[in-house]
């Protein structure tokens, strides 16, 4: 969301009540601030479940097979030792390092991942700019509809999310594509 | 939640919520905190001392010595490991079982459990005698053609606790996130803001971050769950796989896991029940908390018990000779007998004064529990280490081990270190998960109505 059109309310059941509201009315790319996980809320937005867990697999089983090869390679095969008799390629005594290394490639490799897929690591965004917002990490809850919302035209978006009880209203992002002074083109049939 | 015992007291809106968690960071000082930072930075200082000392000298200046080879270094280094594993069993293995009372508390279990494997860590790379060549555990192509050799336990110790620091470092910075945005928010001072801001990486709270952050944060837990079980099973194989007797047993990793989660409860409430007076977090860190510790020190003590009963079991059933003289002679009545008086004393008596409802309530006993049975998992360790080693196979060199000046500093110094550090972090940023308490917060008003 870089541009679009955010909505302040004061409690997380308002929040929910609002963004279901909007998913009637056909808006579709909607996402919401709050100071604290809200149940339900992904769920009203349509947000899917985050693929997280299925990036993070390949990086287990990289960190599982690179640590037993190395240690096959290493023991086993470049540099045997004899100790005490045991066979050079002990698979048990290679399981613990196996294990570890598997936790810390996928624990490394899901927040490596974790920063790409929410964004971080970029300490600004638009929304910053908006007056109040930095309220939304303490106690107040708002809702955004992002610009590129085929549904949003953005004076009926207004009219809409003031009428839902919206204690705040404001444009975040580059003023453009969709503000009123452009007319409204057929999305605004929705209504 | 059980009944009539909340895990928060009052009503507090959000804003109150946060400017009390929050707050701690920019409220003065107090002159405790200055005075309780004196004392362990000069702990410190002795800490950094005897590490030059060790260092420029050699080992020789540990009471160690043949067939005593592993004595107070290691002792140091399986009791601050141990104690690093509540930390990750609060903030982990609780949150799997949505336990409530974790709430307010994990931020401040897994902080203590980064500063307690930081101590842990020191001692091994010491105990190398030529600590510049720690490197040497690492596989990297050198001219020296040797490999480190894997099947021993030694370095899976340094996997698992490297694993183990790293993984419980991104777990806390990850809970830290949301709070670090509120600061950037919220803090007075434009520097602060900044700062907050660059470690807060732009978070916005918004629910298209927070649906990866939930499923990863629930990942790392589940990942974190059996490096609670791993780490502590591999520091005692360094023990299992000899054959020195008092060591070769089966039974130490689950005895030796229990133990660590044990002494790490001890350690919490050592460090929470002073912080939670000094803080007025009687709101937020309530009887409940205390009284659901007490109770898991209870149940963690019971199992360490049974681990004892059967570890003498399992020594007068095998019939080694050897093993039963270990365990039946050398350990009640041989040099340093008094170690394993006091570990019965602290880990076995000590404990059971929990089966009161009073005594997990009140503060003040349950504190002083707390720090009886952080003495007696030492001296437990202690007994395993030094004691057994005292009376190896060889009747000729058994002798009493005794530590010396700088044993005795490099111990009071890491523990020294370990408190600046939580000091440290107790000012800047806030110790009760800001967030997570609001969320409670907000979950309990919806179950009042």
């Amino acid at each position: 969301m870089r541009a679009g059109v955010l909505a302040r309310f004061d409690s997380p059941e308002a929040l929910l009540r609002v963004a279901e509201a909007l998913r009637t009315r056909g808006y579709r790319r909607l996402d919401a601030f709050t100071p604290y996980p809200v149940r339900g809320l992904e769920q009203a937005l349509g947000l899917r479940r985050s693929p997280l867990g299925w990036f993070m697999f390949p990086f287990g089983l990289a960190g599982a097979g690179g640590a037993y090869f190395i240690q096959w390679y290493l023991n086993a095969y470049d540099y045997p030792l004899n100790v005490g008799a045991r066979p050079p390629h002990a698979a048990p005594t290679f399981v613990p390092i196996t294990f570890e290394t598997t936790v810390l490639a996928a624990a490394i490799g899901g927040f490596l991942i974790f920063l790409g897929l929410a964004r971080l690591l970029r300490l600004y965004h638009p929304v910053f700019e908006v007056e109040g917002f930095d309220r939304a990490s303490i106690d107040q809850f708002w809702i955004g509809i992002d610009a590129r919302d085929p549904a949003l035209v953005r004076s009926l978006a207004e009219r809409d999310l003031a009428a839902l009880g919206a204690t705040a209203i404001a444009w975040f992002g580059p003023e453009g594509t969709r503000g009123p002074e452009r007319p409204a083109r057929s999305e605004g049939g929705i209504l | 939640m059980s009944a009539g015992q909340p895990y928060l007291l009052g009503h507090p809106t959000d804003a109150a919520l946060s400017d009390k968690l929050l707050g701690v960071v920019w409220r003065p000082r107090s002159r405790l905190w200055w005075g309780a930072f004196a004392l362990s930075g000069a702990g410190t200082i002795l800490l950094f001392v005897m590490i030059a000392r060790t260092l420029t000298t050699g080992i020789g200046l540990w009471g160690n010595n043949i067939p005593v080879a592993w004595a107070f270094g290691i002792v140091n280094f399986v009791w601050w490991i141990g104690i690093g594993h509540a930390g990750t069993f609060i903030s982990a293995v609780l949150l799997l079982f949505e336990q409530k009372w974790r709430t307010s508390i994990n931020r401040f279990a897994e902080a203590m459990t980064l500063f307690a494997v930081m101590q842990a860590a020191l001692y091994p790379i010491l105990h190398l005698g030529r600590a510049w060549f720690f490197y040497w555990l690492i596989p990297y192509p050198t001219r020296l053609e040797v490999w480190p050799q894997f099947k021993s336990p030694l370095p899976w110790d340094a996997a698992a606790i490297f694993t183990y620091f790293t993984v419980s470092l991104v777990f806390w910075y990850l809970g830290l996130i949301p709070d670090l945005a509120a600061l950037r928010d919220r803090a007075p001072g434009r520097t602060r803001r900044i700062v907050y801001g660059i470690f807060a990486l732009g978070w916005r709270g918004s629910a298209e971050q927070l649906r990866h952050y939930r499923i990863l944060y629930g990942l790392l837990a589940g990942l974190a769950t059996p490096l609670v079980l791993s780490v502590h099973s591999i520091v005692s194989s360094d023990f299992a796989g000899t054959m020195v007797p008092g060591w070769h047993a089966t039974i130490f990793p689950p005895f030796f896991v229990a133990g660590a989660i044990f002494s790490g409860f001890a350690m919490v409430l050592t460090l929470l029940i002073p912080v939670r007076r000094i803080y007025h977090l009687e709101d937020v860190v309530t009887e409940a908390h205390l009284n659901s510790m007490g109770k898991m020190l209870l149940v963690t003590a019971w199992i360490v018990i049974y681990s004892y009963i059967l570890e003498y079991w399992s020594v007068w059933y095998s019939g080694s000779e050897p093993e039963i003289y270990q365990y039946f002679v050398a350990r009640p009545a041989g040099p340093n007998a008094f170690v394993f008086w006091l570990q019965q004393a602290c880990n076995v008596v000590a404990p059971q004064l929990l089966w009161w409802r009073s005594v997990r309530t009140s503060t003040a006993a349950l504190w002083i529990i707390s720090i009886l049975v952080n003495i007696g998992m030492w001296a437990e360790r202690f007994v395993i280490i030094a004691m057994s080693l005292e009376r190896e196979y060889l009747p000729s060199s058994w002798y009493g081990y005794r530590a010396t000046f700088v044993d005795w500093g490099l111990f009071v110094g890491t523990i020294s270190f370990f408190l600046l550090l939580f000091l440290i972090f107790l000012r800047l940023v806030p110790f009760v998960p800001v967030a997570e308490v609001k969320e409670l917060n907000h979950e309990l008003a919806k179950e009042g109505h």
